[in-house]
């Protein structure tokens, strides 16, 4: 086997064929595509459930599914988009980008990766496999409050060791960016001279390795409560069932910080490129990443406070949730101040990213108004808070993932997309997600509860509107693929290395498309520099 | 193309070459997954646990095995190293966040959950209402008095017992691997040896021991995984601190047998070390078990 296992310096793209090239893969490169590819997979199946619940809410009455399949379309929907969708697709783009940002051939433990991706299809196996288990698919929520998750059925199990496995996957995968950041860097890419795709991503994996254990015991407990007899969440033996939600959310909260915080890194990137000037203050941007991910570990209890607290852990949960507006807000108005006087344009990634700003702060608004413990009183569990976490995942992580797909992609394939489609698809998502979810805040503010097929008819209006604004994003996304597709057959080859006329970055002095094992040789000090935010 | 000269060369990187070990690994975890699916819910019985269990056997062998190799063939450089260094050492940080997750719970349980089901602090209409007759002690099995003996009784493990012996055991065992790898360094293989074998001895008299606590603990105590809180959290922090313990000694097993083949010198040991911080690492959660679990 010696023979095969060359140093990259000898090998010129020596790719394996047919099948074997993706299954036994070690190609940080294939291996991000088959990231990318099963994130759009689950994000259109993820997606149709989204559609289920649209169409139910349409009309108040009951006229499409029964309320078990409505909740069970609720939490799976959940379920496949934040560790189907949202964490692939982030870990797809970290497989394919650090490697050529740090200036390393490939990531540090490629088979370690390939088991990672490999996770992920038979963990979604499983979970889709519920749907048709007796008793139906999870529907307590994606949450898996006790005692409610306990009452289902065959799917109980299934759904502990799906979490299991994608917890695996994560936490597998998350080491392996941590271990290449580290230990990869071509000599004189010091760690302030890295890309903050890079450092969110190092932070991200730093969270990831830290909370998704704690998930892993959390639904342990909730395992051997259904199964063993252990009263972890039942008062009767001395437990508490809040306590499997304090146990969750600490996982949950950081788990937020996860979907969000390789967005802000790839903004940081897109932002300066299409604005033509150095990212403003990047320290600072890097310092107020860490601090977000230091707070997000001490703010858990803000998504039940209506559980019963004590008053002093309320008020220590508002404040601390509240300071995590400072270090956001540095990074907004670092990215404000990026494009002032800067000679901007507005191709897909800089749309899509301007998009995030405007539409992540609104979700960060909201964030702030349920972070107040007597007005979260009001806002818990209805549809202000479904917009709210909408607005920060949808316009904040989706439209991150496109603006780095959109960024990116020509590098990867090396040729260009259809610029006009592109728009298309930008003008159409950012239009219909703001009809799809700015409503839901008038619902919530009304009244309406969440996770109910059935509705008073005084919110009949606005369920219509975010309905069809629902339809629309639903199908404008369908040009995504389509794009992609036009683009790998027929776009047009970019011939040179820098496909934006203003990137910075080690990625951009590598040829269009990048080459199999990336940097070969660890790039000079000259390169770097160039390359460096300053 | 690579040897072990050319892999040295700290300006060209290593790339390893395809593998089938993850998709087996993948199959593996998968079969092992639908086995216990298959059991929990009645639709097969203990059986189906075997395919899994024998796949990620086969899978283990044949990873560690190929790894193994490449690394006596000195295919891997100083770079490569250092990456399963960190990886070790995160893994080993994501296994300390799965047991702060048990530990959290049992804190929880013991300064929050119960005292309130005494009445005391905020929560006291489930007292008020429900039990009205129920004080916080601990340890406890609940104001329903869940599980133990006939009468609901149980009784604990005195710290000072055999925990207290078992203690004694794995800081003993912290020792002797640590003269074994200082002759490791000094190239004393004849200590190495012995040494080594002490500590995975000592490493499975410890859960051999533990294994005799669990049994007078179902027989004579009424202590089971269904008394109550304390119940819960004693068999689920000291069982899979006790399955840890398994996995790292037969870790240490392992590398013992690779010490016999000669592998290992003075200066490149990862499989050593990892495993000694992997032991290390099950000894300081045995510690934190006895203060919190046992004695206090």
């Amino acid at each position: 086997m010696a023979e095969h296992s060359v140093a990259a310096a000898h090998d010129h793209d020596h790719k394996p064929h047919g099948w074997r090239r993706w299954v036994y893969a070690t190609n940080h490169k294939d291996i991000g595509t088959m990231y990318l590819v099963f994130a759009c997979l689950m994000f259109f199946i993820g997606g149709a459930m989204a559609m289920v619940i649209r169409a139910e809410l349409f009309k108040p009455g009951m006229q499409l599914v029964d309320p078990q399949l409505f909740n069970s379309m609720t939490t799976m929907h959940a379920l496949i988009m934040i560790f189907g969708a949202v964490m692939p697709a982030w870990t797809g783009l970290a497989n394919w980008m650090i490697p050529m940002q740090v200036g390393a051939p490939e990531m540090a433990l490629p088979r370690l990766i390939n088991f990672s991706f490999w996770i992920l299809p038979f963990a979604f196996t499983l979970l889709l496999a519920t749907l048709f288990v007796p008793g139906g698919a999870p529907a307590g929520g994606w949450t898996m409050y006790p005692p409610l998750v306990l009452q289902n059925g065959a799917s109980f199990p299934m759904l502990i060791f799906a979490v299991h496995m994608m917890g695996a996957s994560s936490i597998l995968g998350a080491i392996n960016v941590v271990v290449t950041i580290l230990n990869m860097r071509a000599p004189g890419m010091t760690l302030l001279r890295m890309p903050l795709f890079v450092w969110t991503w190092l932070i991200t994996a730093y969270l990831l390795i830290a909370v998704m254990p704690v998930l892993a015991g959390a639904v342990t407990m909730l395992l051997t409560d259904h199964f063993f007899g252990t009263t972890f969440f039942t008062a009767a033996g001395g437990g508490d069932p809040v306590m499997f939600q304090h146990i969750f959310w600490f996982f949950g909260h950081p788990e937020v910080y996860i979907l969000i915080l390789p967005a802000f890194g790839i903004v940081s990137e897109i932002i300066p490129t299409f604005s033509r000037k150095p990212l403003f203050g990047y320290e600072a941007m890097v310092y107020a990443t860490a601090s977000i991910a230091f707070l997000s570990f001490i703010v858990w209890a803000h998504h039940m406070f209506v559980v019963g607290m004590p008053l002093a852990a309320q008020l220590f949960f508002m404040l601390s949730t509240m300071l995590i507006a400072i270090p956001t807000g540095v990074k907004v108005f670092n990215w404000t101040a990026t494009m002032w006087k800067g000679s901007l344009s507005f191709e897909p990634p800089m749309l899509f990213a301007l998009a995030f700003l405007f539409l992540f702060t609104i979700g960060g608004f909201s964030g702030l108004m349920l972070a107040i413990v007597p007005a979260d009183y009001q806002y818990q569990d209805t549809y202000f808070v479904v917009a709210h976490f909408h607005y920060v995942l949808v316009p904040g992580a989706i439209f991150g993932i496109m603006a780095g797909v959109y960024y990116w992609l020509p590098k990867w394939v090396g040729n260009m997309y259809h610029m006009g489609l592109a728009k298309w698809h930008f003008w159409l998502s950012a239009i219909f997600v703001n009809v799809l979810f700015f409503p839901q805040h008038f619902l919530g503010l009304a009244g309406m509860p969440r996770r109910i097929p059935d509705y008073a008819v005084q919110f009949t209006d606005w369920n219509m509107v975010s309905s069809i604004g629902g339809f629309g994003f639903g199908l404008s996304q369908l040009l995504f693929p389509i794009l992609i597709y036009m683009c790998v057959k027929s776009g047009k080859p970019v011939k040179v290395n820098k496909a934006w006329e203003g990137a910075h970055g080690l990625e951009w002095e590598l040829p269009s498309p990048a080459p199999y094992h990336s940097w070969q040789t660890p790039p000079s000090d000259a390169i770097i520099a160039k390359g460096a935010f300053h | 193309m690579a040897n072990a000269a050319h892999a040295q060369d700290s300006n060209s990187y290593y790339v390893p070459h395809d593998s089938t070990w993850p998709i087996t690994g993948s199959v593996a975890l998968f079969t092992l997954m639908l086995g216990a699916i298959s059991y929990l819910n009645d639709w097969a019985g203990g059986w189906s646990f075997i395919p899994g269990a024998i796949l990620m056997a086969f899978m283990f062998f044949g990873w560690f095995g190929t790894v193994i190799g490449e690394s006596q063939r000195g295919v891997y450089n100083v770079q490569v190293d250092h990456s399963f260094r960190m990886g070790m050492m995160w893994f080993i940080f994501s296994e300390v966040m799965f047991f702060a997750a048990f530990f959290g719970a049992l804190f929880y349980a013991r300064t929050l959950s119960v005292p309130w089901l005494s009445g005391q602090g905020v929560k006291v209409f489930t007292n008020l209402v429900l039990w009205p007759q129920y004080e916080a002690t601990w340890p406890t099995n609940g104001p329903a008095h869940v599980g133990g003996r006939a009468d609901s009784s149980f009784d604990v493990i005195p710290a000072f017992s055999l925990p207290a012996i078992n203690t004694a055991i794995l800081l003993t065992s912290g020792l002797t691997i640590t003269v074994a790898h200082h002759a490791l360094r000094a190239g004393k293989r004849g200590t190495l040896t012995v040494f080594l074998a002490l500590t995975f001895i000592l490493g499975f008299t410890f859960v051999g021991l533990q294994a005799k606590e669990y049994g007078e603990a179902y027989r004579e105590l009424g202590l089971r995984l269904s008394t109550g809180i304390y119940g819960s959290t004693f068999f689920m922090l000291t069982g899979f601190h006790g399955l840890h313990v398994t996995i790292g000694a037969i870790m240490l097993l392992v590398i013992w047998l690779r010490v016999l083949r000669g592998h290992f010198t003075p200066d490149r040991h990862f499989a050593f070390e990892a495993v000694a911080w992997y032991w290390h690492f099950v000894d300081v959660v045995w510690l934190g078990l006895f203060i919190f679990v046992y004695w206090l």
